[in-house]
């Protein structure tokens, strides 16, 4: 098999047994749904609806202003009885509309298919993705028609789709390329017809034969779309190694994939755009895998946005025993919350619960410069440099060596002997130099200001 | 116990959650292991003797690394291997004759002034053992060069000694002799085939780099190759210099010290050029028959520079060396 790769990088445990031999089933809707009305990057939404209002499943009901933005749509219908400050899968407080469900089930008017979806023009596509609120699925969700968006004297000539699922456990990606690999490619042809783009590229882990080999199936006749089966390695989805094991052209530093001719989606994000073209569905759900030695059921979900995950815990039969950590996103770049009481949002692509573990924690040692955080290192950066410069607050210094380029995979903590937790300290330097940029950016303004 | 753990204090620690095997400790036992068949030998060819010198220093580096702590006020992290390591190489460069209390000397130098007055493991600037090695050479040079046979006992000079008075190749120790380490020498330098073996694990478990040892090895073979076609010795004289004295010991187990040494791939391979090219210099040039703990004492030096100038290009920079 022709396959690719990028330099550096780690192997890991996958992780995946529990549940890649999963179906896809739907979980119970809950009674509330919490809708955050920051789920993107981007500016937040403001609600459209007040408290006391009814609402019907996938109607609009909060939207931002500007074009960096994504819309939320009702994952219910019912009454809205809440709009109130609530704990978000990122950490702090953002304000939530809370949707009691009244089990009806009805669809808003809004919705309705696209009868001739073949004869819509790129712009027209666009405009439904902006509308239907879709975000990369793959986590950052960042908004799916920003992307699209043509750009002076920048042309996309290739869109990858992002099947890799390099983090451990989580397998949403890969039973949704197994179950639904027609809409996957559906998705993507509207993509290319959206974007003008000629050539499509569906990219999966080696790892994922059954996925490989039914896509290659369902793209076999047509000449724009290929599947790139890629080496097993972390950090292998991020998007800058992904384009470089699929056409070997490097993300300029700073520069974004449009920049070297690509555009990079989640497969997820592909299946709510064929949904949105065809059936104006905006985005109302999606796939989690909910796993982790900490949970009873493993299983892979088919979640509505907006549900708790403390709703989903119980759907699996509760956890294993006492518990450490319950983890949005995967085991290497999730972020631990302190509560079960938080929403699935649209850029939940899995939950990872973690039990107790009897060992004691290692202590952290002096680095002992032994170089395999360099080694491991997918952007060819030196980790225990950055962190010796940033321990001593020479922000400047982390900047000169390149420490925005820190995508944060992990890579040199989980190789590191000396259980230094690197990213934790390059974190610090990173938001020290963006607040310091923040400050520099308002002086200029506010003294231009007086002029 | 309640799905929303209002009774359960979570762990909401920074990403990853997941870490490899490796530690600190692991890996020094790692290389203690490595150690030990090279130990066995020096334990054949030189009986209690070797056995008095090993204890000597393993014991004392401890015990000095636990004193240094105490009196620092640091952490005392003796549990993490590193002192039994630095005493274990220490013993491998003296020779099987030499007093206890030397030897203890050297330990104490090794751990106090070599290690913890630069800041405990991670912060020194040269490898422990070979200042150890390097103090007892200046303070007590004939006991430091006081060799016997191997088995026997019978007083001696080390191959390198002997090639350095210009002794022909039939009076010399045959590079089979060499190979198996029955020939005069430190205790643990001696034997190459136990020394590879431990290499070979090390690399396996990827805890040293095949650069610095394949580059020192290699320019020490090349330049004596050289030096060797002029004086029409042929292969035979390069090989006699990659297997007598300290040179596998030190390119496998000293040169590659993670502390001292460069962090790239590229820096490890001038590192190893450098190492290679100081121990050809002292051997034929210098006033010692062996230079390898020099050379590599010297090479930790610049290692900073080496640093500074092998630092990898960005994913999507300019290279600054292009």
């Amino acid at each position: 098999m022709n396959t690719s790769t990028f330099k550096g990088g780690i192997h890991l445990p996958g992780y995946k047994e529990g549940t890649e031999g999963l179906p896809i089933v739907p979980a119970s809707i809950p009674d509330k749904v919490y809708l955050p009305i920051a789920q993107h990057i981007g500016a937040p939404c403001l609600p459209l609806v007040e408290v006391g209002d009814e609402v019907k499943k996938g109607q609009k009901i909060a939207a931002g202003k500007g074009f960096v933005t994504a819309p939320i749509h009702a994952s219910v219908s019912g009454r809205v009885v809440a709009i109130e400050k609530k704990q978000h899968p990122g950490g702090n407080f953002v304000n939530c509309i809370v949707i009691e469900n009244n089990g009806q089930e009805e669809w808003a008017d809004t919705v309705k298919p696209h009868l001739q979806p073949g004869d819509l023009s790129a712009e027209e596509i666009r405009n439904i993705i902006f509308e239907a609120g879709i975000v990369g699925l793959g986590g950052a969700a960042f908004p799916a028609h920003v992307k699209y968006a043509p750009v002076e004297g920048k042309k996309a000539d290739c869109i990858i789709l992002n099947g890799v699922e390099c983090e451990p456990y989580i397998t949403a990606d890969h039973r949704l390329m197994v179950e639904k690999a027609e809409r996957i490619v559906a998705g993507l042809r509207y993509i290319l017809k959206g974007t003008n783009c000629e050539q499509g590229i569906i990219a999966i882990e080696e790892n994922k034969p059954d996925a490989i080999a039914l896509l290659k199936k369902v793209v076999a006749a047509d000449k724009h779309i290929r599947v790139q089966a890629l080496q097993v390695k972390y950090p292998q989805g991020s998007e800058k190694h992904l384009i470089y094991a699929c056409t070997q052209r490097e993300v300029p530093v700073g520069g974004l994939p449009l920049d070297v001719g690509v555009i990079v989606n989640n497969v997820g994000t592909a299946v709510a755009i064929a949904d949105a073209v065809e059936f104006g569905i905006p985005l109302i759900e999606r796939v989690v895998t909910l796993s982790g030695n900490g949970i009873k059921n493993p299983a892979n979900y088919l979640v509505r946005i907006g549900t708790l995950f403390s709703h989903l815990i119980a759907e699996s039969g509760g956890y294993t025993g006492e518990i450490e950590k319950i983890i949005a996103g995967g085991l290497m770049m999730g972020k631990a919350v302190y509560t079960a009481n938080i929403p699935v949002i649209k850029g939940s692509s899995g939950i990872v619960i973690l039990k107790k573990t009897e060992s004691k924690k290692e202590r952290e040692y002096n680095c002992v410069r032994c170089g395999k955080c360099i080694e491991a290192c997918p952007l060819f950066l030196e980790p225990t440099t950055l962190v010796k410069l940033a321990k001593r607050g020479l922000w400047e210094e982390t900047a000169q060596n390149n420490v925005l380029s820190c995508i944060e995979c992990g890579s040199c903590v989980y190789v590191c002997p000396a259980q230094i937790p690197l990213v934790q300290y390059i974190r610090r330097a990173k938001q020290a130099i963006n607040v310091a940029k923040a400050k520099a950016r308002a002086k200029a303004k506010s003294e231009g200001g007086k002029e | 116990m309640g799905i929303d753990n209002q009774d359960n204090l979570l762990i909401v620690s920074s990403s990853p959650h997941l870490h490899g095997e490796n530690t600190v400790s692991t890996a020094m036992r790692d290389v203690l292991l490595a150690l030990i068949p090279a130990l066995i030998a020096s334990l054949y060819f030189f009986g209690l003797a070797a056995a008095k010198v090993v204890l000597t220093c393993v014991l004392v580096a401890i015990l000095s690394e636990v004193l240094a702590q105490k009196i620092m006020k640091r952490e005392v992290t003796v549990d993490d291997s590193s002192a039994v390591v630095t005493g274990l190489l220490l013993a491998f460069c003296l020779p099987a004759t030499i007093p206890w209390w030397m030897a203890a000397v050297g330990a104490m130098v090794a751990i106090i002034i070599g290690k913890q007055m630069f800041g405990g493991l991670g912060n020194n600037i040269f490898n422990p053992a070979l200042v150890g090695r390097a103090v007892l050479v200046a303070s007590w040079p004939v006991a430091m060069t006081s060799w016997v046979t191997p088995l026997d006992g019978v007083t001696t000079a080390t191959p390198l000694g002997m090639l350095k008075q210009g002794l022909a190749a039939e009076q010399l120790p045959s590079l089979g002799q060499l190979f198996l380490g029955n020939v005069g020498g430190s205790l643990g330098e001696t034997c190459a085939v136990a020394l590879l073996l431990g290499a070979i694990y090390l690399l396996y478990k990827g805890h040293i780099d095949w650069r610095t040892p394949v580059s020192y090895l290699g320019t020490v073979f090349l330049l004596t190759a050289i030096v060797g076609a002029f004086k029409g010795a042929g292969l035979w004289y390069p090989l006699y210099h990659l297997l007598t004295g300290g040179l596998i010991l030190g390119a496998f187990f000293m040169a590659t010290d993670w502390v001292t040494s460069p962090l790239t791939k590229k820096g490890k391979l001038i590192f190893g050029l450098g190492c290679g090219f100081l121990t050809v210099l002292i051997r034929l040039q210098g006033g010692y028959p062996e230079g390898v703990c020099y050379s590599i004492l010297l090479m930790n030096m610049v290692t900073p520079l080496i640093d500074r100038y092998t630092k990898p290009r960005v994913f999507g920079g300019v290279s600054k060396n292009a």
